[in-house]
C-alpha cells in the first residue's frame, strides 16, 4: 500500500515538473500561431520597419518601428542610469562597508524591488515629470528621458543583488594573494575582484536590461504614449509593452488589430528569451571558475 | 606623468562608491516618505473599509483590497503546491539529462517573460479561448503560470542547501526514498520555501500587468460573488486613478498608494524575519 502511494505521489511530482515546459511550449506556440495568421496578412518587413502605428485608420498600418525605437530608447536610458550605479553599489556593499551595515543595505535594497510598478510610475509622475518639465524647458515632462529614470530605479535591485553575488563568489585566494604582494584593498578590489567577477556582473546587467524592456506600468504613465519616432530622449515615446496594455482591452477578439498585439508579444517574448539565455551562459561561466 | 599615491586613490575611490551607493539606495526612502508623508491624512477606519463614491472621487477602497486579497490567496494556494513538487523533481529525483535540461531552460524562459506578455496571454487562452471570461479565475490562473517560476527556483535553492549527508544518513536506515523527502528534506527546507513564497505574496500583490485585461474591473459595484465576477485591485485602481479620472483629489491616490505600499512593505518585512530568524537557527 505505502509503496503505490509513493509511486503516486512521484508521478505527481514528476507532472509538476514537466509543466514548466508545456508552459512555455504553450505560451509560444500560441503567440506564434495568432502572428503567423498575422503575417499572412500582413507583410512582415513591413511589420518590422514600417513607421507607422495606425491601426484603427484607413488603410491600417501596424508597423512597430517607432515602438522599437521607443523601447529602446528608454531601456538604453535607464541602463546608462542604472549600470554604473549598480556596479558600484554592488561593490561598495560587498567589499567596503562592516557586516551590519551590509545587511541594512540590502534589506534596502530588497525593499526598493518590493515597490509595485504602478507606485512608481504614480511618483514619477507626480513628482519627476513636472521637474524634467521645468528643467529643460519643454513642452511636456512625459518623455523617454522620464521613463529611463524611473525604469533605473527598477533594475538597480536587480542588478545589484546578482552582481553582488557574483562579487562574493569570487574566490578568497585571490583576493589575499594580490594583498600579499602589496596591493591596496581599492587596487585589488579593480585589478583582480572586478574582473573575476565580471561574467556575472555581464549577466545581472542583461537580467536587468530583460526587465526593464518587458516593463509596462510605469512606462505607460510617464513616457507620454506618442508613437511618433522621436527625435532625442527629451520627446514622448510608445513602447512594445505600453501597446499591448493599452489597447488589447479594445480590440475585437480575432481581428488584424488583434493579431498585430500578438506579434508584438511574441517579438518582446523572442527579445527576453535571447537576453535570459545569454545571461544563463555568462552566470553558468562565473559558476565554472 | 604624475603618479597617484595608493592610498590616496583608494580613499577617493571609496567616496566615490559611498556616493554612487547613496545616489542608489536613497531614492526608496525618499519614495517611501512622500507617500507616508501626503497619504496619512486620508488614512482611517471610514477610508478602509467603505465602497467608493462619486466616481471615486469620494469614499473609501474596500472592495480593491479584498479584490487584491482574494486574487492572492488563490494564486498562492494554486502555484506554491506545483511549484513545490517541480523543485522536488528538479532537485531530489531528475538526473541530469536532456529532459532535465529542458526543464531548467524552461523555468529559466519563464521567469524572464514580460508581465504584460503573460497578461497577453491570459487573455487570448483563459478569457477568450476557454471562455472564462473577465474574471478572479482567468486572472489567477494567469498570475499562476507567471509565479510558477519564481516559486520553483527559489524552492529548488532551499531544497539545495539541505546538507547530502541528510539524506544518506535516512536512506543507510533503509527509508525509501520519498520517505526520505517527506520527513527530512522537505522540513529542514521549509524556512527558505516560506520565505520564497511570501516574497512571491509580495510580488503579486502589486502586479498590475497581467490582471489588466483578465481580471480587473473599472468599478465593480459590488464585491466580488464567485470567482466568474470581475473584481478591483489595488494596484489597478491606483492605475486607473491616477491617470483615468479627472479632477482627482491627490490625497485619495495617495493614500491608495500608502494601503497599497504598507501591505507589500509589511509582507516583505515577514519575509525578511523568517529568513532572520531561521538562520539563526539552522541545524547545519
Amino acid at each position: 500500500m505505502r509503496k503505490i502511494i509513493d509511486t503516486m505521489i512521484e508521478k505527481v511530482i514528476f507532472l509538476c515538473g514537466m509543466l514548466s515546459v508545456i508552459f512555455v511550449i504553450l505560451i509560444f506556440s500560441f503567440l506564434f500561431i495568432e502572428s503567423f495568421a498575422f503575417f499572412r496578412g500582413f507583410n512582415i518587413i513591413k511589420f518590422i520597419a514600417g513607421r507607422y502605428w495606425y491601426p484603427d485608420s484607413e488603410p491600417v498600418s501596424f508597423g512597430i518601428f517607432s515602438l522599437l525605437v521607443g523601447s529602446f530608447l528608454v531601456t538604453l536610458g535607464a541602463c546608462l542610469i542604472a549600470v554604473p550605479l549598480s556596479v558600484m553599489t554592488a561593490l561598495y556593499i560587498s567589499e567596503v562597508v562592516s557586516k551590519n551595515v551590509r545587511d541594512i543595505l540590502k534589506s534596502l535594497v530588497e525593499l526598493m524591488a518590493a515597490i509595485p510598478s504602478v507606485v512608481i510610475g504614480f511618483i514619477g509622475m507626480i513628482v519627476l515629470v513636472p521637474c524634467v518639465r521645468k528643467l529643460f524647458n519643454i513642452p511636456t515632462g512625459l518623455t523617454a528621458f522620464s521613463g529611463s529614470v524611473m525604469l533605473a530605479f527598477m533594475a538597480i535591485p536587480t542588478i545589484v543583488t546578482i552582481s553582488e553575488d557574483a562579487i562574493r563568489s569570487v574566490p578568497r585566494q585571490y583576493k589575499e594573494g594580490a594583498l600579499a604582494l602589496g596591493a591596496t584593498k581599492w587596487q585589488t578590489i579593480r585589478r583582480i575582484v572586478l574582473k573575476t567577477a565580471r561574467p556575472g556582473i555581464i549577466a545581472a546587467v542583461m537580467l536587468g536590461i530583460g526587465r526593464v524592456i518587458g516593463e509596462t506600468m510605469t512606462v505607460m504613465m510617464v513616457t507620454g504614449n506618442s508613437s511618433r519616432i522621436p527625435h532625442s530622449i527629451f520627446e514622448p515615446v510608445r513602447t512594445m509593452t505600453a501597446v499591448i496594455a493599452a489597447e488589447i482591452g479594445e480590440t475585437v477578439s480575432g481581428s488584424m488589430h488583434y493579431k498585430a498585439l500578438f506579434s508584438i508579444g511574441l517579438v518582446l517574448f523572442l527579445i527576453t528569451f535571447i537576453i535570459n539565455f545569454a545571461a544563463e551562459l555568462f552566470l553558468g561561466k562565473n559558476k565554472n571558475k | 606623468m604624475m603618479k597617484f599615491n595608493p592610498k590616496l586613490s583608494q580613499k577617493l575611490s571609496y567616496l566615490v562608491l559611498f556616493l554612487a551607493s547613496t545616489l542608489a539606495i536613497m531614492p526608496v526612502i525618499v519614495i517611501i516618505f512622500i507617500i507616508v508623508k501626503n497619504g496619512m491624512s486620508v488614512i482611517s477606519w471610514e477610508f478602509l473599509v467603505s465602497m467608493p463614491k462619486n466616481g471615486m472621487r469620494e469614499g473609501g477602497i474596500l472592495p480593491a483590497i479584498i479584490g487584491t486579497f482574494v486574487i492572492v490567496m488563490c494564486t498562492i494556494m494554486l502555484t506554491l503546491p506545483t511549484g513545490v513538487c517541480a523543485a522536488v523533481y528538479l532537485n531530489e529525483y531528475a538526473r541530469d539529462n536532456t529532459l532535465t535540461r529542458a526543464i531548467k531552460l524552461g523555468i529559466v524562459n519563464l521567469a524572464g517573460v514580460p508581465s504584460v506578455v503573460y497578461g497577453l496571454f491570459g487573455f487570448g487562452i483563459f478569457v477568450m479561448f476557454l471562455k472564462l471570461g473577465v474574471s478572479i479565475i482567468s486572472g489567477v490562473l494567469t498570475l499562476s503560470i507567471m509565479e510558477l517560476p519564481v516559486i520553483v527556483t527559489t524552492s529548488r535553492n532551499a531544497l539545495n542547501s539541505v546538507p547530502y549527508s541528510f539524506r544518506e544518513a535516512s536512506w543507510a536506515l533503509g527509508v525509501g526514498r520519498w520517505q526520505t523527502i517527506r520527513h527530512i528534506v522537505l522540513p529542514n527546507a521549509l524556512p527558505g520555501i516560506m520565505t520564497g513564497a511570501v516574497l512571491s505574496i509580495a510580488r503579486i500583490s502589486g502586479e498590475t500587468a497581467p490582471i489588466l485585461f483578465t481580471a480587473a474591473a473599472f468599478y465593480a459595484p459590488h464585491l466580488p460573488h464567485s470567482i466568474f465576477d470581475q473584481v478591483m485591485t489595488l494596484p489597478y485602481h491606483l492605475y486607473i486613478i491616477s491617470t483615468q479620472i479627472p479632477n482627482m483629489p491627490n490625497n485619495i491616490i495617495f493614500g491608495t498608494a500608502l494601503v497599497l505600499l504598507f501591505m507589500i512593505l509589511t509582507i516583505s518585512f515577514v519575509a525578511i524575519f523568517v529568513r532572520v530568524y531561521f538562520r539563526k537557527h539552522e541545524k547545519w
